[in-house]
């Protein structure tokens, strides 16, 4: 056995395109690795007896080590071939995902993780670029037909493995275009929609039927559902955002921050958007409330609108450059994250508590009243406090709320069967996914609650097996 | 207690005790009058050399039972004569009369009907029964178990008639076989009849005595007319204190100081042959001596008997004894094509006993000795002018004048000597080989009717892939990603097996949710203590991978047509090779193909139908006279799934075998389902003749077409490495285990089963041992077809990729097998003990003891039965617990410095003990720092390697553990490249930066129960304040060699599991060796129970304990101490990447890597906070059992139950009764209460030391004079210690001390010798002499007064300077066997050597002025050996893979090898140095000298051109 020296390869990313040139377009930011860095970067895989990776970061159980050895080897396609037999679409999570596989690896523990996201990306791109990514329809179709209600990550990854399983699989869609999240939700600069229709285009040429514009409950009924399928998938989503109620909430410039990242991705895609759905922040004045991903969605997309001025407020405070002691490796690491929008401009301040929101005389929106907060521990928590005479205004003419969801809210369908709720109001399942009804499933963030794309999908794949087990015990 | 078979039963019925696995090895030795000049005193100097050999023998728990002693001599004709003539008979002339010595029941009534039955077949044959005798015995002497069970003793004197000598003998041998098997059905238990001898020409006086008893329990013996002109010794060493009286020894034709690790393939093949026997020396009674081997008694027993039959039916027993222990005979071993076709045509005819043997065999009218073709035994003789002769397994056990010795010899490896009483002549190896040889055209016989397949220049053919079916078929045979990956490419592409690092932590195959190939449930065997593991490697001459297929018919005769078979040279199959065999269309060879193959979805009985049907049709088809039978699973038929090969294999083997119709045909197998080397072994130890494994072969060719295997790999080189992978390990395996070729690996089962019911083994793996129960057929078919489920899932498209599942065998890998390091337990427990938080502890434990619903080991199926608890205040607190807790061996090499030293630091803080591991360690370590902080490892490891072993080494342990293996790697050697070998490696470990160091795979000094009894004695004179333990792995018979190490005196026996984890070893060794330690651990805590030793050792138990539930279940089981090595690891940071081989572990754990190292994060506090963490949770598990102290759960089985609850469908199958059955005892006889009593107050150094004193104190030189006998072992040691405490690895000045002795030296004369002892010996030494010499100086010379040439004769035994770090020896005389053995330092000048010279030497200086046996320098890798070779021929008995020979031509050597000689001549007087000195020039051309390629290299000596050669030193494991 000879062993040589790692050659000592330093983690590199492919970056950005240039500040000015991406803020004035809507297209994807973050460029791909070229073959040969992939296959560099690839090469810095440890290989592990134990991968944290695969095994205990990501929920769809990545096989990140084979894949990366391949692509060390320059074996693209069946790179491609592993990391599809546990990921039914790794060309979004390959853009949106915070890879939680890096914040796991164990070059991380003491070194920089594997850029194992970009590789991924430039797997799957290669994949369809190259011609080897084909539709394949199952050989052999079952007679058990299965309804998915809900074309978000959780939906098209169930749909995904019972038509691959066999199923004839139906998916419906409230909105026009199927992808919920992914097509509404998620800015095109971080994935660009025709990512999305091309993986759309391949499941219909693989024999999924999409229905879009029903919304299942209302529209169509249970009855006709339980008639025309064996099984049903509701895979809706969690998209009761959370509010803000302090005085001046019901000024007019207040938003959800979906409606606004929605309207926008609408834009994108010509469809029609009516009047009260027309949200833009142009020559505005922008307070973005809520540090997340969310709130750095809002802040690109209302920079490259033309926003006059941008606030991105937190009441957390800023988490620190590197882990805390009571966050070790493999945990994900909480520190302080700043996305290619932060980079774009905008003023980021945390410890702000927002009191009020005043508005002009036609009832818009035009000021908040904050408050500077002090994290103290009080019983074994922290507790926010106000920082004393550290009250101050911002001008805001747009305010957009980026607070999180609460859960699937009414759901005609789930009314209607009433289905149980969990403590968190999400639908509540079983271990195979199935809900208070029998034959009733439920995937993604409907059932576990807002979530990463990647745990929906996973949920999906999950699902999926459930419902094959049901139907075929 | 009671200690009868009775209660043996019930442990055998009940629990893990397995009488099956006892082992024997003994003190042996013959004197002979060469004139065949009779005389008693022959017999009571035969008495003493059995006192003399009474430290190889062992005693009982009473310590007054001995394991076994007896002689054997000529039949004393005038003592009979006497007898008879008080009865008034009338004896018939001397030859013409036998006398039968029987042990007979003890119930009066059964003992009569034993005589009236032997008496009427000696009517029925035509003969008179003279008289009976009632031998006279003084039972007084006994000790009580002994006496308990003393049999009745009487000698049947026989008028043999018209008969004489051989046809007498030949009757009489058929008059005891016949009322042999009549007496069985009317003898039962407790009564038992045995035959000590029943001859014309012996008589054996044997039982279960010591040597002092022999004589006075049998007042015969020094009776003045008691004559012979040889006597035949035996003293023996048992590995249980229940010896019985017929094991004692010598049997009827020999004596063995050994084992038989062949025996049950020696069983089958020799059943097997019985239906074809035919003799017309034996007419028709040949069919009364069947079955030829007598069942159910020890494998020397059966050697005995085939050694009978050989005889009787008309070979010589030189002959005879030459067929059952061949000597290596390979294409690499220097012997002449007559002597080789000799062996070649015998070993078509018989398969070696093989296994360490060194053998006193007579037929009465001669007598010989030889020993087995690995040398393991000593065995040295002297001749005296008188021609007299004494061959003994120790010199000086009798007392020769020097003037009389006309010779001192050694028995060499494979070499046989006899002495001819008719001739009145001894003689030599050659002579007798020669005769032999020549006695037939043998060589034309063979190369005129051998059929050979493939041969030298046939390379193999290539396959074609079709890649829908290769991956069906994949499917099908549940191959996975990494199968492939791991397994297939590693061998394809460099013809290694695969190496990985870390333990076993997947369920075993039992436990596992994925349908499991049979090959999965079972473990290979392999050797430990009670006989050595071979080096396939450096020692590869011996061993041989060449098989015969085809029919030797009749044993008893001599043809031509007995050489007609087809030789394989090893047992592997390419495509072409079995489609040639499948076309020979020659008479016996033509073939028929079967396929392995039940309707899919049918369950037991379907497969079993399958299986019957199977077997039937081999049966019909050897009626149709074919002679292979290729058992095939290509092309199955539409809707039939494959039966196990294994499985199919065994039965139609075991069919065979049982119909005595096995010898008649060759199975060969077709199988998909084999893949790994374990495959082949198992298919090959359960009866295959060769093995095509097809699917690995396609698999292999297409990654080699699809460019995989880099581009210049062809697809036949890359078959071709994956045959020489699989070839090398089945080597190995065989090698583990000590069995050194294939022939009779065959057949043999080395194996035992985990998770197999007993009806299952009973029906196909007959004698396999499984102690768990779990799958029987129903279960074998389930998991066949879910395999085949699978497959035609695939088929339908369900899943259209081409993608196989991850597997997860070997790397952890979601939806594969389970580990319990999973990454959620890795990051909890490291989360825990970083934070000190022991909630989260709490929640790691959980996930590890919940076994509920997903089951990982056996003890996962155990529960603590419900108890009524005691506070937990009450409970012994933790810090008491933790002084029980140690780390495991891991060596200071394959952990980083921190690592190793985080360890020490935090055990030492505990009270408890970290454990140096084998790498020795850094002398700075071993005083505590001024802070008080004390870095120093409690253990002292001594493994093979003895990597700086120093007196001072080992006189700083607070216990020297002797590492007999490893789990991982149980049996095995391994090897530290060179390039791991940096600065701080190669000083502690007393080696040359760069420089290869390599362990053997058994410790050179312990080759038999007996030798370890030795070691230990050593260790102890090394170090009297410490403890010696032995760690031993988990396999079936554990406890019975548990038993032998605990008569050899060690305080401690480590139980390790089969799944504990390594820095490197072989994929298959981590996978398939060794069991889990509840299997090993309860059996050797009810076996010591049985054996009345437990009170005398602790138990210590390690291999996988993570939580303070392992803790509790290990102490039920039986250990008191707890040892944890990955677990402690993972605190450290370990990830379980499982890449320690590649020294580039990420968090600086086991690596050398500077870089790598900083990045180590471990502190002591976090091995601290774990110990403590898991002594809470015991407390916890304590207080609910009520129990207080850790010392009243120790044996406690009773308080565990078999959770019934458990509803995975095999584990419903597993039965754990045995494992929890507790013997009744006295609580304390269930753990240790008494200690050892190591008898060092009888060492001859104690009586020195008081006149060195004020040496060691003041510097002061002193010389001390003392006689020595061989009984005084280990001389100098203890006077050694002082000084190495005082003084540590520098020692005193050169020969502050001079210790004068004259004698003979017993074993290990001067062990770790420190620097300033100076031993100088007039006489001759045994085995040993200077083990791990630290500097000290060692001189030998032949007695003044001799008159024999010494450069012609030996003068100390085998294994000399084993392991010496430093010092000189001299020796004016030859050697034995392996001198200089992994030498490091040592300077030495001898006059000659035997076999293996210099192996895995790393350092010193060797001179040899004679001649050097075979295999010279094999795995050498520093130091440099000068030798005098006037033959010329050296180079063909060196092993040449690491080493070069050239002339000694440099000033320097030229310098430092004359000051050598002239210090060898000052020192010892030597005429050949003498001779050398005087005429230099003439001389100094015909030294060699042997450089070390790889020394060579790091010491700059290599040209430029040389050196730029890119040089891949051998690379093994």
């Amino acid at each position: 056995m000879i062993t040589e020296r790692r050659e000592q390869v330093v983690r590199r990313e492919p970056g950005y395109r240039d500040l000015a040139e991406r803020l004035g377009d809507f297209d994807e930011v973050e460029k791909m690795f070229s073959a040969e860095k992939a296959v560099e970067q690839a090469a810095r895989c440890l290989n592990c007896g134990t991968p944290f990776c695969h095994g205990y970061a990501c929920p769809l159980g990545n096989v990140v080590p084979e894949i990366n050895e391949l692509v060390g080897g320059k074996r693209w396609e069946e790179a491609l071939e592993i990391m599809l037999s546990t990921h039914p679409f790794p060309e979004f999570t390959a853009r949106v995902c915070p890879a939680l596989c890096e914040g796991s690896c164990v070059c991380g523990i003491n070194d920089e993780p594997v850029t194992i996201r970009q590789i991924e990306k430039l797997i799957i791109e290669k994949g369809f670029t190259e011609g080897w990514i084909k539709p394949s329809p199952p050989r052999r179709r079952r007679k058990e037909k299965v309804a998915v209600v809900g074309s978000g990550p959780a939906g098209l990854a169930a749909a995904d493995r019972l038509n691959k399983m066999g199923f004839p699989v139906t998916v419906y869609e409230k909105d026009l275009y199927p992808g919920g999240i992914l097509r509404y939700g998620i800015p095109n600069f971080k994935l660009d929609k025709k990512i999305v229709d091309r993986r759309i285009d391949l499941m219909k040429k693989e024999g999924i039927a999409f229905e879009c514009g029903i919304v299942v409950g209302s529209d169509i009924s249970y009855n006709y559902l339980k008639r025309h399928f064996t099984a049903l998938l509701l895979a809706g989503g969690a998209r009761l955002p959370r509010d803000l109620n302090i005085p001046g909430r019901e000024l007019t410039g207040i938003y959800p921050a979906m409606a606004f990242l929605s309207a926008q991705n609408k834009r994108v895609i010509g469809e029609p958007l009516f009047a009260e759905e027309d949200i833009t922040a142009r020559g505005k004045n922008v307070v973005i409330i809520g540090g997340g991903d969310t709130g750095s969605d809002c802040l690109g997309t209302a920079l490259r609108q033309g926003a006059a001025k941008v606030y991105q407020i937190e009441i957390m405070p800023r988490a620190p450059e590197t882990r805390p002691s009571d966050n070790p490796w493999p945990l994900w690491p909480r520190v302080d994250r700043v996305s290619s929008s932060h980079r774009e401009g905008g003023i980021r301040r945390w410890c702000v508590n927002t009191k009020s929101f005043e508005g002009d005389e036609k009832g818009v929106v035009k000021r908040l009243h904050c408050v500077e907060v002090e994290w103290v521990k009080k019983d074994g928590r922290f507790i926010p406090v106000e920082k004393e005479a550290s009250n101050f205004t911002l001008d805001a003419n747009l305010v957009l709320l980026a607070l999180g969801f609460l859960g699937p809210g009414k759901d005609p369908l789930a009314e209607a069967l009433r289905l149980e709720r969990d403590a968190r109001s999400n639908i509540a399942v079983d271990r195979c996914h199935m809900t208070s009804t029998t034959g009733v499933f439920s995937a993604g963030d409907m059932a576990s609650g807002q979530s990463l794309v990647v745990r929906a999908a996973a949920d999906g794949v999950q699902a999926a097996e459930g419902i094959n087990t049901y139907l075929h015990p | 207690m009671k200690n009868d078979d009775a209660l043996r039963r019930e442990f055998a019925d009940k629990g893990m005790y397995n009488p099956a696995s006892e082992h024997g090895a003994c003190g042996i030795g013959f004197l002979v009058n060469i004139k065949g000049e009779k005389s008693s005193a022959i017999i009571s100097q035969g008495v003493g050399v059995l006192k003399n050999l009474l430290h190889r023998g062992a005693k009982g728990a009473d310590d007054r039972t001995g394991d076994g002693a007896g002689l054997q001599f000529q039949l004393p004709d005038r003592f009979f004569r006497r007898i008879a003539e008080e009865r008034e008979i009338q004896l018939p002339s001397a030859g013409h009369y036998g006398v039968g010595m029987f042990f007979l029941p003890g119930t009066a009534k059964v003992r009569s009907e034993c005589c009236a039955i032997i008496d009427d077949q000696i009517k029925h044959s035509g003969m008179r029964t003279l008289f009976w005798r009632d031998v006279p015995v003084a039972p007084d002497v006994l000790g009580g178990i002994s006496r308990e069970q003393m049999p009745f003793f009487r000698q049947c004197i026989i008028d043999g008639g018209d008969l004489n000598s051989d046809a007498l003998e030949r009757k009489f041998y058929v008059i005891r076989k016949k009322a042999e098997k009549r007496i069985s059905t009317i003898c039962r238990e407790p009564d038992y009849f045995y035959t000590a001898s029943f001859s014309c020409r012996t008589i054996v006086y044997k039982g279960l005595l010591m040597p002092h008893q022999v004589e006075a329990f049998y007042p015969d013996l020094t009776d003045s007319l008691m004559e012979s002109a040889f006597v035949i010794v035996h003293q023996r060493y048992s590995t249980n204190t229940f010896p019985s009286w017929p094991l004692a020894q010598p049997f009827r034709y020999l004596c063995h100081n050994g084992e038989i690790n062949t025996l049950r393939g020696n069983r089958n093949w020799m059943a097997s042959r019985e239906r074809d026997f035919q003799s017309e020396l034996f007419g028709d009674d040949i069919k009364e001596i069947l079955p030829v081997l007598e069942p159910g008694v020890s494998d020397s027993a059966n050697l005995d008997n085939a050694l009978e039959l050989l005889c009787c039916g008309g070979r010589s027993i030189d002959h005879s004894m030459a067929m059952l222990i061949p000597q290596a005979w390979g294409d690499k071993y220097p012997i002449g094509p007559d002597l080789r076709g000799f062996f070649e045509y015998h070993a078509g005819i018989m398969e070696p006993w093989d296994g360490p043997a060194a053998v006193v065999y007579t037929d009465g009218r001669r007598v010989g000795a030889i020993l087995d073709r690995n040398g393991l035994r000593p065995a040295r003789y002297t001749v005296t002018k008188s021609g007299f002769m004494i061959f003994a397994s120790e010199a000086g056990v009798i007392d020769i004048p020097p003037a009389e010795v006309k010779e001192k010899g050694a028995l060499r490896p494979g070499e046989m000597l006899l002495v001819d009483l008719d001739e009145k002549r001894l003689l030599k190896d050659t002579e007798i080989k020669m005769r032999l040889a020549r006695r037939r055209p043998y060589r034309r016989w063979t190369e005129e009717n051998q059929i050979t397949i493939h041969g030298f220049f046939n390379a193999i053919a290539a396959v074609e892939v079709d890649r829908d079916r290769l991956f069906a078929s994949q499917r099908l045979f549940s191959y996975t990603r990494e199968d492939i990956r791991r397994i297939l490419e590693p061998m394809a592409l460099e013809g290694v097996e695969p190496v990985g690092s870390m333990g076993a932590d997947q369920p075993p195959a039992i436990l596992s949710e994925k349908p499991q190939l049979l090959f999965w449930y079972f473990k290979q065997c392999f050797a430990q203590v009670t006989n050595p593991a071979i080096d396939p490697y450096r020692e590869e001459l011996v061993m041989s991978l060449m098989t015969f297929i085809g029919c030797a018919d009749n044993l008893l005769a001599e043809t031509p047509q007995h050489a007609h078979l087809i030789k394989l040279s090893h047992p592997i199959l390419s495509n072409e090779d079995l489609r040639r065999l499948c076309s020979l269309e020659e008479k016996g060879f033509r073939s028929i193909k079967l396929k392995m193959q039940f309707p899919a979805g049918g369950g037991g009985s379907a497969l079993e139908e399958a299986l019957t049907g199977l077997c039937l049709q081999a049966q019909e088809a050897i009626k149709k006279n074919y002679g292979l039978i290729v058992l095939s699973d290509r092309d199955l038929d539409e809707n039939m799934a494959p039966i196990p090969s294994l499985l199919a294999v065994s039965a139609v083997n075991r069919h065979l075998v049982d119909r005595r119709l096995r010898t008649s045909i060759g199975i060969l197998v077709e199988s998909a389902e084999a893949r790994e080397v374990t495959h082949m072994a198992l298919l090959l130890g359960y009866g295959a003749s060769a093995v095509n494994p097809y699917l690995a072969f396609e698999t292999v060719a297409h990654l080699a077409e699809r460019g995989l295997l880099g581009t210049r790999l062809s697809q036949q080189k890359a078959m071709e490495n994956y045959v020489k992978a699989l070839c090398k390990g089945i080597l190995k395996i065989m090698s583990k285990i000590g069995i050194s070729t294939l022939r009779s690996y065959r057949n043999g089962q080395v194996f035992e089963a985990v998770g197999l019911n007993d009806e299952l083994i009973d029906q196909y793996f007959i004698g396999t041992h499984s102690s768990i129960q779990g799958l029987g057929l129903e279960e074998i078919a389930a998991e066949a077809n879910m395999r085949y489920e699978e497959y035609r899932r695939c088929l339908d498209g369900e899943d259209p990729g081409q993608l196989l599942p991850p597997g997860g065998h070997y790397s952890y890998r979601r939806g594969g097998e389970r580990h319990l390091w999973s990454p959620e337990a890795i990051s909890l427990l490291q989360h825990a003990v970083r934070m000190n938080d022991y909630d989260k502890y709490r929640e790691y434990a959980y996930l590890i003891n919940d076994q509920q619903e997903k089951q990982a080991t056996l003890r996962g199926l155990l529960r603590f039965k419900k108890r009524e608890p005691v506070p937990l205040e009450e409970v012994e607190p933790a810090t008491e617990i933790v002084r029980r807790f140690v780390t495991g061996a891991m060596s200071f090499g394959s952990l980083s410095p921190e690592a190793h030293t985080t360890l020490a630091r935090a055990m030492n803080s505990l009270g408890g003990k970290s454990n140096s591991g084998e790498g020795g360690e850094d002398p700075a370590r071993y005083k505590p720092v001024p802070g008080g902080e004390n870095f120093c490892s409690a253990i002292k490891q001594v493994a093979s390697g003895r990597f700086g072993v120093t007196a001072a080494y080992l006189a700083s342990a607070r216990e020297l553990q002797i590492k007999i293996a490893q789990g991982a790697k149980p049996g095995e050697g391994g090897q530290l490249p060179g390039h791991k070998v940096d600065e701080m490696i190669a000083r502690v470990r007393h080696a040359t930066p760069g420089v290869t160091l390599i362990s053997p795979p058994p410790h050179h000094d312990i080759y038999s129960i007996e030798d370890i009894a030795q070691l230990i004695f050593d260790l102890k004179n090394a170090n009297p304040e410490s403890r010696i333990s032995v760690k031993l792995v988990s396999e079936v018979g554990v406890g019975t060699v548990a038993a032998g190490v605990a008569k050899g005196h060690a305080d401690m026996i480590l139980i390790s599991g089969g799944d504990g984890g390594t820095g490197a070893a072989p994929l298959s060794s981590i996978k398939h060796t060794g069991v889990p330690w509840e299997l090993g651990l309860s059996e050797t805590q009810q076996t010591l129970i049985l054996n009345g030793l437990r009170s005398r050792v602790k138990l210590q138990v390690d291999g996988g304990l993570k939580t303070g539930r392992d803790v509790a279940i290990a102490a039920m089981l039986g250990a008191e101490e707890f040892g944890f090595a990955s677990a402690a690891l993972v605190c450290c940071g370990c990830v379980m990447m499982r890449d320690c081989h590649s020294n580039r572990c990420p968090v600086g754990v086991a690596t050398q890597d500077e870089e790598l190292r900083r990045r180590f994060a471990g502190r002591p506090e976090h091995v601290r906070s774990f110990m403590f963490f898991v002594a809470e949770e015991l407390r916890e598990i304590m207080a609910s059992l009520g129990i207080r102290r850790v010392d009243d759960l120790v044996g406690r089985s009773d308080l565990l139950e078999q959770n019934r609850d458990i509803t995975f469908w095999k584990a419903r199958r597993v039965d754990l009764s045995r494992i929890i059955y507790k013997p009744e005892a006295d609580p304390s006889e269930i753990r240790c209460t008494r200690g050892q009593d190591h008898h060092l107050s009888e060492a001859l150094d104690y009586r020195l030391l008081p006149r060195v004193e004020k040496a060691i104190e003041s510097s002061e030189a002193v010389i001390v004079e003392t006689p020595i006998y061989n009984c005084n072992r280990t001389v100098g040691t203890i006077i050694s210690n002082s000084i190495a405490v005082k003084y540590g690895n520098d020692g005193l000045p050169d020969d502050t001390i001079t210790l004068n002795c004259r004698g003979s030296a017993g074993q290990s004369f001067g062990a770790f010798a420190a620097r300033g002892l100076t031993l100088k010996l007039e006489g001759e030494a045994n085995d040993y002499v200077g083990k791990g010499l630290s500097g000290g100086k060692i001189i030998i010379r032949p007695f003044s007064g001799a008159r024999y040439d010494p450069s012609r004769n030996i003068i100390a035994g085998n294994v000399i300077l084993y392991g010496a770090t430093g010092g000189e020896f001299y020796a004016n005389g030859l050697v034995g066997e392996r001198f200089a053995i992994r030498n490091s330092g040592a300077c030495a000048v001898v006059e000659g050597v035997g076999d293996h010279g210099c192996e895995y030497m790393t350092g010193g200086r060797v001179v040899i002025l004679g001649p050097t046996g075979v295999n010279f320098g094999a795995g050498m890798s520093g130091g440099i050996a000068y030798i005098y070779d006037r033959s010329g021929v050296l180079d063909r008995n060196c092993n040449l893979d690491m080493i070069d020979l050239e002339p000694v031509v440099e000033e320097e050597d030229i310098e430092e090898l004359r000051e050598l000689i002239v210090k060898h001549h000052s020192y010892t007087g030597s005429p050949k140095a003498v001779h050398i000195l005087d005429n230099w020039q003439e001389c100094l051309p015909f030294f060699i000298k042997v450089f070390p390629i790889e020394y060579r290299q790091v010491l700059g000596k290599m040209s430029r051109e040389d050196g730029d050669v890119r040089r891949i030193a051998p690379q093994y494991n």
